[in-house]
């Protein structure tokens, strides 16, 4: 069939224009609602504009049209099926005290998991430096730790370290950036089916085990506790968040062995995943915080036991919040 | 290489139609995102200033905010802007281009958020290997952001009316008035040569001389096969206003 095109485009064109200015309207405000009336006129506007492009694609030729009146109709098919969850608001506080520690309840797993091979790592690192001293520069994360404990408490104790002074807020800001790095990192590794993020995440332990390992045996443990609790006790929880939300991520990569294609299961867990990925987020910034502010400080400034005290206190709270927080909260509550 | 893969993704609608919108390429999307890496340094750059420039901030405090700035910046460019443009950043909006649901839905925050922090993998180890390789090996052309966040970025097409007029080289055409002919070649016409025959029109001034006389000989040859007209009719018509006049009955009545 062959159209009379400027008969059709003539008598058409109105009607695309006006779906084209709707979707402009909504497209413009994401919590646009339209009322009924002007429900029934978009859905017809929708079906009009469905009949043109089937009238269209019987002359097969016409292909600037056709591309146009499909690309329309993609935007007007995306609000007339959607159907994925309210158009509330989102509110910040719901979805940190509630929807945040529900979906880590979820997905607790997945977590395991991630908390296993830090474990691993951690128990790796510390026998490989125990059982081969001469191993200690390859398995420290960064150069200034390659000198002995010993030196290192000495200098801090004297308050010698004041290379920080006047600096803090700029080293708090970079550690804040470097974790988020690292924790956006762990989670894009999942997309790796998890192979990469297993590797960061035994990694990280390996490093974490090897220090550990260096400052206990050297007779340091308290000076160790002190320096790395207060923000270790939310940092290293929330790069295992991470790890956790790279493994739903490859969870719903591999399969689950329920009868859900790939699409669906990612689909799935979308939410989750920016939910993680978004908690992990504001905890490194509380733990980037305390790392510049607190935990540099050492005896004789805040004696170890404040800083031990402090780190268990926090841990413990991020636990009571984990498991209790948003017992009341359901995946229709925000938009996300 | 994915042998199954697509320039296009079709959709079909519970009423039945099926559309396609065309995927953007590798090279149109690494053009956009060079765009908006010189947006960010820009706005970086400016941010960087102002922050500079404010009185009452500590050097420290300026310096721990600059580096603050970049972060968000760097990560909230894109995620803002797909998400209060539906799809587009700037470098995307420049070049028609825009990000989209794989089933053709609305796009969800949680997707636009997710497939920007994966790209933080997509770029390893440089250039955007990664994400380069796999628009390269999937069917759609995702990189790995886009295949967790079940998104797709297509290429947003603008309504272009094809210019009727440029067929009616002259008032007069011959072939008119032969009625019952041009009805039969209205019949015969198949839309695919209309098509391409219309094609030629209006693409005619940016062809070569010695092509275009081809195009049309061979356009002609292929219409005339269809009805024949009488010689009176024709014998006087160039080959590409031959080719005028039968799209000029053919599309217009």
């Amino acid at each position: 069939m062959i159209l009379d095109l400027d008969r059709f485009t003539a008598a058409e064109k109105p009607y695309w224009d006006e779906l084209d200015r709707r979707l402009q309207k909504m497209e413009q405000d994401p919590g646009y609602d339209m009322s009924l009336e002007e429900a029934t006129r978009f859905h017809y506007l929708y079906q009009r504009c469905a009949a043109s492009l089937a009238r269209t694609s019987q002359i097969a030729g016409e292909a600037q049209l056709k591309a146009f009146l499909e690309a329309l109709l993609a935007r007007a098919y995306a609000e007339i099926h959607e159907a994925r969850g309210s158009r509330k608001r989102w509110s910040p506080l719901r979805w940190l005290f509630g929807e945040f520690p529900a979906t880590f309840r979820a997905h607790i797993g997945a977590f395991a998991l991630s908390l296993a091979l830090t474990i691993a790592g951690t128990t790796f690192g510390a026998a490989a430096l125990l059982l081969d001293p001469a191993a200690k520069s390859a398995l420290m994360p960064f150069q200034a730790l390659n000198e002995s404990p010993a030196e290192r408490v000495a200098r801090e104790q004297k308050g010698e370290s004041s290379k920080l002074e006047g600096h803090k807020g700029e080293f708090s800001a970079q550690l804040m950036t470097h974790n988020t790095q690292v924790a956006i990192f762990t989670l894009g590794l999942g997309a790796t089916f998890g192979v990469g993020s297993v590797a960061v995440l035994f990694y990280n332990g390996v490093m974490l085990g090897a220090v550990a390992a260096d400052y206990v045996k050297a007779g340091f443990a308290p000076f160790l506790a002190g320096w790395l609790l207060p923000h270790g006790s939310i940092e290293i929880p929330a790069i295992l968040i991470a790890g956790q939300a790279a493994f739903v991520l490859a969870g719903a990569l591999i399969g689950d062995g329920r009868r859900r294609n790939r699409r669906e299961r990612l689909r799935a867990v979308t939410r989750p995943l920016v939910t993680l990925i978004g908690g992990a987020g504001v905890m490194l910034i509380w733990a980037g915080i305390i790392e510049a502010f607190f935990s540099q400080y050492h005896e004789p400034v805040i004696p170890y036991a404040v800083k031990i005290g402090f780190g268990v206190v926090e841990l413990i709270a991020l636990t009571v919040f984990l498991s209790r927080a948003g017992r009341t909260w359901t995946a229709d509550d925000t938009p996300l | 290489m994915d042998s199954r893969r697509h320039s296009t993704l079709t959709i079909r609608t519970p009423e039945g139609v099926a559309f396609a919108v065309p995927l953007a390429g590798l090279v149109t999307r690494m053009l956009a995102y060079c765009i908006d890496l010189a947006c960010i340094s820009v706005v970086t750059g400016m941010a960087g200033h102002l922050l500079s420039g404010m009185a009452g901030l500590s050097v420290d405090a300026v310096r721990a905010l600059t580096v603050l700035t970049y972060l968000l910046i760097s990560i909230g460019y894109a995620i803002a802007l797909e998400w209060f443009w539906r799809g587009q950043t700037l470098g995307k909006r420049a070049l028609r281009i825009r990000v989209m649901d794989r089933d053709a839905l609305r796009l969800r925050p949680s997707q636009v958020i997710l497939r920007n922090l994966i790209r933080a993998v997509d770029m390893l180890p440089v250039l955007y290997a990664v994400g380069g390789v796999a628009c390269l090996l999937t069917r759609h052309a995702q990189r790995l952001g886009d295949l967790a966040a079940n998104t797709v970025v297509v290429r947003a097409a603008t309504l272009q009316i094809p210019d009727l007029s440029q067929i009616h080289a002259s008032r007069f055409n011959s072939l008119r008035e032969h009625a019952h002919l041009a009805a039969r070649l209205r019949r015969r016409v198949t839309p695919e040569l209309a098509a391409v025959g219309l094609e030629a029109i209006l693409r005619r001034d940016s062809l070569e001389p010695a092509d275009r006389l081809k195009l049309f000989e061979d356009l002609a040859r292929a219409m005339k096969s269809l009805v024949e007209f009488p010689a009176e009719s024709t014998e006087t018509l160039a080959d590409e206003h031959y080719v005028r006049n039968v799209l000029e009955i053919v599309f217009t009545r």
